[in-house]
């Protein structure tokens, strides 16, 4: 209980940075939920986020887990707040704004600006993850051949996901 | 004033009359459906196409917003979208309801790992999905940067951001206030860059 004070400013915080995408807010999730917090191992905070990517909906619903292993169900709901209300209030008050600034010219250069900077941000957070995801040959051939998979044929990445996991269980105990 | 006319008077076009029953229901099943990632493609598919509740460049404005404000691209389009269809209440609605089952998905994984996660099964698992999700990332990231990566300029603020991450190790916020910035400034009115809303349009395109 006594954690909950902190899930709600780390996450508020990080919910931010999530330009583009949850992505963009891994390299700083990493710093404060496993260094400064001490709240999971780095191990646990990579199985945690890939979890996040065999749910349904917003995948960055992994700081509700992260929340759930700390403080309990109370801490989920903490969390998930803490991470989707104040962006929502953000994207509700500009996306009113947004459509009178139609004929703004600025309003191209912002968005042209920021979603450049988010795709570095995305590769960046991706460097990060995948530093302490990839461990080895096995997880490097599993990577590779969903990217490969993926780029070249319309299938669910979720049969990847699972698939990888079943290799997982046999060949990266 | 009501949410209609509040709608109204900023000059946006009038939804077709949705229940807020209709929308949460809407939204709850993209939430519960959606495996795999690519949450915006399961939007586009129903509110576009099957619902035909926005056109395809109301959706791309939509996605131009989402992409540039911060959260996810998936509760951000809910949220938009839910004010369109039925004011302040539809976009609170619309949020909510994509989010939910992700949040009870999740949170019984909590419990889940809580429990398992010393057993070497779960955790074997889980390293093979964590290899899995390092691909599925990179490939999203791959097509949208192919996409929308056109010039020397961008491919130096990727390149700018990436390295004062990993390499200089900045933290996000000031990479985000520094290279923004510099780019907001680089491609700023006069300079004409292409029309972002044809990149954006592209990439939604090649999204499954």
């Amino acid at each position: 209980m006594d954690q909950i004070p902190a899930l709600i400013r780390v996450f508020s915080y990080l919910s931010l940075l999530t330009i583009g995408g949850g992505m963009a807010a891994f390299p700083e999730m990493k710093v404060l939920v496993v260094h400064t917090q001490h709240w999971l191992t780095e191990e646990q905070l990579i199985h945690v986020y890939s979890t996040g990517q065999m749910s349904p909906g917003p995948n960055m619903m992994m700081v509700a887990e992260i929340g759930q292993i700390v403080a309990g169900p109370f801490g989920a709901l903490v969390c998930a707040l803490a991470f989707f209300i104040p962006t929502g209030i953000l994207t509700f008050g500009v996306g009113r704004l947004w459509q009178r600034l139609a004929g703004w010219p600025w309003r191209d250069s912002i968005q042209k600006g920021l979603g450049t900077v988010a795709i570095g941000l995305a590769i960046g957070g991706l460097i990060t993850f995948g530093k302490s995801a990839i461990t080895g040959w096995i997880p490097i051939a599993l990577a590779l051949l969903t990217f490969v998979v993926l780029n070249r044929t319309k299938l669910n990445p979720i049969w990847l996901i699972l698939g990888s996991g079943v290799v997982g269980v046999f060949a990266l105990r | 004033m009501s949410e209609v006319t509040a709608v109204k008077a900023k000059g946006l076009p009038l939804k077709a009359k949705v229940s807020p029953v209709d929308l949460f229901l809407v939204f709850l099943k993209i939430g519960a459906i959606s495996f795999g990632g690519g949450v915006v493609a399961y939007l586009r598919n129903t509110l576009v196409r099957e619902k035909k509740w926005f056109s395809d460049d109301e959706f791309l404005e939509m996605t131009s917003i989402s992409n540039t404000l911060p959260g996810l691209n998936a509760t951000n389009i809910a949220i938009l979208a839910g004010d369109r269809l039925y004011g302040t209440a539809g976009a609170v609605l619309a949020l909510l309801a994509i989010c939910l089952p992700a949040f009870f998905f999740m949170t019984a994984a909590g419990m889940a790992y809580s429990n398992a996660h010393a057993r070497p099964y779960a955790t074997a698992a889980l390293r093979g999905v964590a290899a899995a999700a390092v691909g599925l990332l990179a490939s999203t990231w791959f097509q949208i940067g192919k996409k929308s990566l056109k010039g020397f300029y961008d491919a130096l603020f990727v390149l700018a951001a990436v390295l004062g991450i990993n390499y200089f190790k900045l933290g996000v916020p000031v990479v985000l206030l520094v290279v923004g910035a510099v780019a907001i400034f680089t491609y700023r009115p006069h300079v004409k860059p292409e029309p972002p809303a044809e990149a954006e349009d592209q990439w939604i395109r090649s999204l499954h």
